[in-house]
């Protein structure tokens, strides 16, 4: 079942609605994955988005909508005759079997013999750094190492569609992030069409072609990662992706004031009247200022940047992101000004 | 951190205890059925335990009922608790009601009760001792139930099965393949109590004019004390080792498990 662009293929998810008693997990979402992508669906937990990938692997019933693959309409067909390969956020490798049997498995389904299995097994454990401990037990592997086995178990049966449930949540920081680098490295080697379901957005933001924000069950905006940070088109996105200063705004005509600066608008913005700007810490400026319109009320230090959190004189809190170097003349309680660098800023209704 | 010496003490004296409350009924089992007439020993009470026909024949009856109710229960229990736990958790607490709802009825009532669906069973079935291995079946549920789950709830079935099937795996393939072959100490453990029950089972086989292995020992009671009793310790002590035998499984399946971390 491979399409004729690549080892991947197209995936669509034609009005896919769901509902659990009176909650609707998906409310007809509708999403095109091209051949050989990786898309990220992103949101917060109860969104929809493992709801989304259970019913692209068979796992679960749409209510309503069709899943196609390659044009194919695989609604009807069950998990186990979907050529997809699944990678879990708990652990799932099969306790009684070895890294190499596990790998296998699926192979094995399929009624590959066994002097192929043992190849390609050894193979996509090559693939994921794990030649080593194919005689091994599940129980006898760290976490990162499961989740590595597991990506390969998946890969080893050559899916068309390669899904990924927070298959990073169950490890520790440092291996997270070591790990989803690599899934992105086997991900660009093999090409297939890829799902990666996550809640957070650095590891979405980092790995993802294109990331899809959902929220109760819709989709609210899918883009790559630079655009859906620069340029979110909703207030819900603005504020889930990213640190987001909320600033009061008077829009008028293609531009906004805020902060007593003028900046150009982004689609979706308020045509006209006040607003609240969402504003990037990196998109405010701050410098020291005797009758400035703020004053320094904390600083984190994050290395080469900090954040400065300031209190506006009658408004609320901001941040604003400045080099470390400046950040160390600003002790709190310094007066300064804050303004708004002159890039794009979505306006959404006040309230 | 090192015990107490007062608390060693403790121990060995409730080991030493205990074990002799098992043991010394065993000893003087030992002790009687190995005893002749004129105050010497002899082993003809055990060799009646082959000799006998009643008796001999007894225990074939009571190992093929334990047999056949192995093998009904883990074919009903088995695929109906894998079943339940993977497709609808909903009906868990039904299923265990219905399991444990064995141990509260006293053995007299299920008799009672049953009188009249085994007199179909007579009817249609056979009216053969086997007949006994479908309330030996009911009988053993609890025990059963309860070491089957306990060894479900240990591992993810719902993730595992999920894995399976992603990879290609049908159903049967999932509960085979998957699923058991990782609650296995369970099922054992099952299997064993099971065997352990049906093996002194007597309330029942006596009160429905059946002939198991306790039944007949009883009878036996009456003329042959000896040869009983012989039979009464040979059946204590094949349980006996049973049951360790199930302790075993289960511990070294532990041992092995934290020996590879």
């Amino acid at each position: 079942m491979t399409s004729p662009q690549g080892p991947g293929a197209e995936v669509v998810l034609d009005g896919l609605s769901r509902h659990y008693g009176s909650v609707h997990a998906l409310d007809g979402l509708h999403l095109t994955i091209e051949p050989g992508e990786m898309v990220a669906l992103l949101g917060p937990s109860g969104c929809g988005k493992t709801t989304a990938l259970r019913i692209l692997a068979g796992l679960e019933r749409a209510d309503e909508g069709r899943v196609l693959v390659s044009g194919q309409d695989i609604s009807d067909v069950p998990a186990n005759k979907r050529d997809m390969g699944m990678v879990f956020q708990a652990y799932s490798l099969f306790p009684h079997m070895t890294v190499l049997e596990n790998v296998g498995f699926g192979l094995r389904m399929r009624g590959v013999g066994q002097r192929e299995r043992r190849a390609r097994g050894l193979e996509v454990l090559q693939l994921v750094g794990l030649g080593d401990q194919r005689d091994r037990y599940a129980h006898q592997l760290s976490g990162g190492q499961q989740q590595r086995v597991a990506l390969a178990r998946a890969l080893a049966v050559e899916p068309s569609v390669l899904l990924l449930d927070e298959p990073l949540s169950a490890l520790d920081a440092k291996v997270r992030t070591q790990l989803r680098e690599e899934i992105r490295r086997v991900q660009m080697e093999v090409g297939r069409t890829t799902v990666f379901v996550t809640h957070d957005q650095e590891e979405a933001l980092a790995i993802a072609d294109r990331v899809g924000v959902m929220s109760n069950g819709r989709l609210e905006q899918i883009a790559p990662p630079e655009e859906l940070y620069a340029r979110p088109r909703t207030r819900f996105v603005a504020e889930f992706v990213g640190l987001t200063n909320r600033l009061d705004a008077a829009v008028d005509g293609s531009t906004a004031r805020v902060l007593d600066c003028t900046v150009p608008l982004l689609d979706g913005s308020v045509a006209s009247g006040p607003g609240l700007a969402l504003v990037r810490p990196e998109a405010l400026e701050v410098r020291p200022e005797s009758d400035g319109n703020a004053a320094v009320a904390s600083r984190s230090f994050l290395g080469s940047v900090s954040h400065v959190t300031c209190d506006l004189d009658g408004g609320p809190e901001v941040t604003a992101q400045t080099s470390s170097a400046l950040a160390a003349e600003l002790a709190p309680g310094t007066r300064v000004r804050v303004s708004v660098a002159p890039s794009p800023v979505l306006v959404v209704p006040a309230g | 951190m090192k015990p107490s010496y007062t608390w060693r003490v403790t121990r060995v004296a409730l080991l030493l205890l205990f074990g002799a409350f098992f043991l010394v009924p065993l000893l003087a089992m030992l002790d009687f059925s190995t005893r002749d007439l004129g105050g010497g020993r002899s082993g003809e009470a055990w060799l009646d335990l082959v000799r006998d026909p009643d008796l001999s024949a007894a225990i074939i009856t009571s190992l093929l009922l334990a047999l056949l109710t192995v093998g009904g229960m883990l074919v009903l229990l088995v695929p109906t608790m894998i079943w339940v736990r993977l497709r609808v958790p909903r009906a868990t607490r039904l299923v265990e009601f219905l399991c444990l709802l064995p141990l509260t009825i006293p053995a007299l009532v299920i008799v009672v009760g049953m009188r009249n669906v085994y007199s179909w069973v007579n009817y249609l079935v056979s009216d053969s001792v086997l007949t006994l291995t479908f309330v030996y079946v009911v009988l053993v549920l609890p025990y059963s139930y309860r070491a089957i789950d306990a060894a479900l709830s240990g591992i993810d079935a719902v993730t595992l099965s999920e894995a399976a099937r992603s990879l290609g795996a049908g159903w049967f393939t999932v509960i085979g393949r998957i699923v058991v072959p990782n609650i296995w100490s369970g099922v054992l453990s099952a299997a064993f109590v099971s065997v352990a029950l049906v093996l002194g089972e007597f309330t029942i086989a006596s009160l429905t004019n059946y002939e198991n292995l306790q039944v007949v020992i009883a009878l036996l009671g009456k003329s042959e004390a000896r040869t009983s009793v012989a039979a009464s310790a040979a059946a204590l002590l094949f349980a006996s080792v049973l049951l360790m035998a199930l302790s075993y499984v289960g511990r070294g399946r532990r041992a092995r498990k934290e020996n590879l971390t």
